[in-house]
């Protein structure tokens, strides 16, 4: 079995962008070790031969036609941002030239 | 250790965006230069509750590429969700094929530096473009647009193939002219409808292992690709010479300088967790479908060149002009078709019309097939002269489409005078003016032909069929045409 240990909770909750504390990650590594027991319990079954199921519905090719339909209102758009001017989202900035 | 004791090893990825009315997965328009924000959905948004559908016809393109491409459709294929955090990224996963392709491998012909050379293409698969990130409009800020964000991608891979930067660009060259001729990309490098990402790396020739590689981004033309592998491969000699170890990661190419610097350095490996996306069917390509695709797939570029080298007899040279884009190469099949002369008319599409065409950028074809067929028809039978036809009657005919080439050259009096009676009074007034080049002439000095046939040319009023009246020319002085006459010793 995987084991919980602080370097996998860190590593989890930087893929995450969480933050923990102490007693939050007690409690983490407790239920992921419950949820990775319950899937060492199923690993145990043998499925020699049988094909993975990924899809629960036999639905294929769920398509729709390339056709354009009306955008959502700019200021729809921008509503929930947390920064915008009226025409973009802003964020902190993400990239640094570093030329040296 | 000599630059000459290395060889370069480059594998590009390309992404191209389908030419798609709508986007991968949403119905936003793909229409280029919108305002920014003004192309999305609650989908493209990544906001909570929707439901992501897939556009048949970027599957159908996607499909038509991989046939172009020599690759094997997969039956089945499904996408999967990439999972990582960026701001132009609103659902926090990019939906791509990276597990499952649509198509295995296949190959590319191009012009290699020692003869034709096939790149292997590793893949290709569907996957949805980012958002766009501008840093340069507000000093405080990162500024997202998400009308890209969702618009259907291809990404093309090859196997580390490449030798050169200059190899890289032939590769780009002919996938530019693939998707172009497919309708699957309009191929725009610099508007970004076609990125391509380098992976570089160098290796003692002969040595069977990859060395450390290298991935360039942000080159914006075919000439960037090139300039960029080059300057990349300098500085990784650079580096082994002095008995460093290049180190594996992402640099950005900065095309003022003509060098590039580091993007990001990944203080952890890649943790993508790729999982196949539950909002969507997987995909299935029946053997139907498939056929159906294919039996649509027009003649390709290079079965084109080859029948025009092989059926209509041109140089190979011309044969590759001609199928330089389909456009081109359909108007010449048009022409012909009304049992125009292959030869005459390739050099007409490759001279003249070319010409105009690249004088008047944006503009369609100059004539249409029937009269360029006539044009090409009166120079052939004598009634006007090659250079008249292209330099006079071609731009009149152009701004007068209803007319027809005869009688634009009728309006223009270009029509040429093959009558032998008036040009053979000429032929014997100029050699009786020109006594001496006469005697020169015969005694084979046979260039003086031209000053002969230009004097004569003259006195027509440039209306004298240059063709026939050389041809009584020579009869006059000597009895054999000049290239045949027998030599002295």
């Amino acid at each position: 079995m995987t084991e919980v240990n602080d370097a996998l909770i860190g590593h989890l909750s930087e893929l995450a962008r969480l933050q923990f504390d102490e007693a939050q990650r007690q409690e983490i590594k407790k239920d992921l070790e419950g949820m990775i027991g319950f899937v060492d319990k199923l690993m145990e079954l043998d499925t020699e031969g049988v094909e993975p199921l990924v899809y629960l519905t036999p639905n294929l090719n769920m398509f729709r036609e390339d056709k354009v339909l009306a955008p959502l209102e700019i200021h729809e758009v921008l509503k929930n941002a947390p920064i915008h001017d009226g025409t973009f989202f802003k964020v902190p900035k993400v990239i640094k030239k570093n030329n040296s | 250790m000599a630059p000459d004791s290395f060889e370069i090893v480059v594998g590009l990825e390309v992404h191209a965006q389908l030419l798609t009315q709508s986007k991968l997965f949403s119905p936003e328009s793909t229409a280029f230069g919108a305002a920014p924000n003004t192309q999305t959905s609650p989908i493209t948004l990544g906001h909570p509750g929707t439901l992501p559908r897939l556009n048949r016809k970027a599957v159908e393109l996607a499909l038509k590429m991989g046939m172009a491409c020599h690759c094997t459709p997969e039956p089945h294929s499904y996408f999967a969700r990439k999972n990582y955090f960026y701001p132009d990224l609103p659902k926090g996963y990019q939906i791509s094929q990276h597990r499952s392709p649509l198509c295995g491998p296949g190959w590319i012909r191009i012009a290699g530096e020692e003869g034709p050379r096939e790149i292997r293409i590793s893949r290709i698969h569907l996957e949805e473009d980012a958002g766009k990130s501008l840093h340069d409009q507000d000093p405080a800020f990162t500024c997202i647009d998400f009308n890209r964000a969702g618009i259907a991608l291809i990404e093309i891979v090859t196997e580390p193939d490449l030798r050169s930067g200059k190899e890289a660009a032939a590769y780009l060259t002919e996938l530019r002219r693939l998707v172009r001729w497919l309708g699957v990309c309009d191929g725009n490098m610099e508007e970004g409808s076609m990125r391509c990402d380098a992976n570089i790396s160098l290796r003692l020739k002969g040595a069977g292992d990859l060395g450390t590689k290298v991935e360039v981004k942000n080159m914006n033309s075919i000439r960037h690709v090139h300039k960029a592998i080059e300057a990349e491969a300098r500085r990784q000699f650079a580096i082994l010479e002095d008995g460093g170890l290049v180190c594996q990661e992402t640099r950005s190419f900065d095309a003022g300088k003509g060098e590039s610097f580091p993007m990001r350095v990944k203080e952890t490996a890649d943790d993508y967790r790729y999982f196949p996306d539950p909002d969507l069917a997987p995909l299935y390509c029946s053997p139907s479908w498939l056929e159906e695709i294919r039996s649509a797939m027009p003649e390709l570029p290079e079965a084109r060149t080859e029948r025009y080298r092989a059926s209509c007899g041109l140089s190979a040279y011309d044969a590759r002009g001609l199928a330089e884009d389909r456009e081109t190469g359909d108007y010449f099949d048009s022409v012909i078709s009304l049992g125009a002369d292959p030869k005459a008319i390739a050099n007409w599409i490759l001279g003249p019309v070319k010409s105009w065409l690249n004088e008047h950028p944006g503009s369609v074809l100059p004539l249409s097939a029937s009269r360029l067929a006539e044009l090409s028809g009166l120079v052939l039978g004598g009634t006007i002269s090659f250079s008249a036809a292209s330099a006079r009657v071609l731009p009149e005919l152009v701004r007068n489409p209803d007319k027809t080439p005869v009688q634009v050259a009728q309006s223009l009096n270009l029509i040429q005078d093959r009558d032998q009676d008036r040009i053979g009074v000429l032929v014997d007034q100029v050699l009786g003016e020109m006594k001496d080049k006469v005697l020169e002439y015969r005694k084979g000095k046979k260039g003086l032909i031209g000053l002969f046939l230009g004097e004569v040319m003259k006195k027509s009023g440039g209306n004298a069929d240059p063709r026939l009246t050389r041809e009584m020319l020579e009869k006059k002085l000597g009895g054999y045409p000049v290239g045949r006459s027998p030599k002295k010793n």
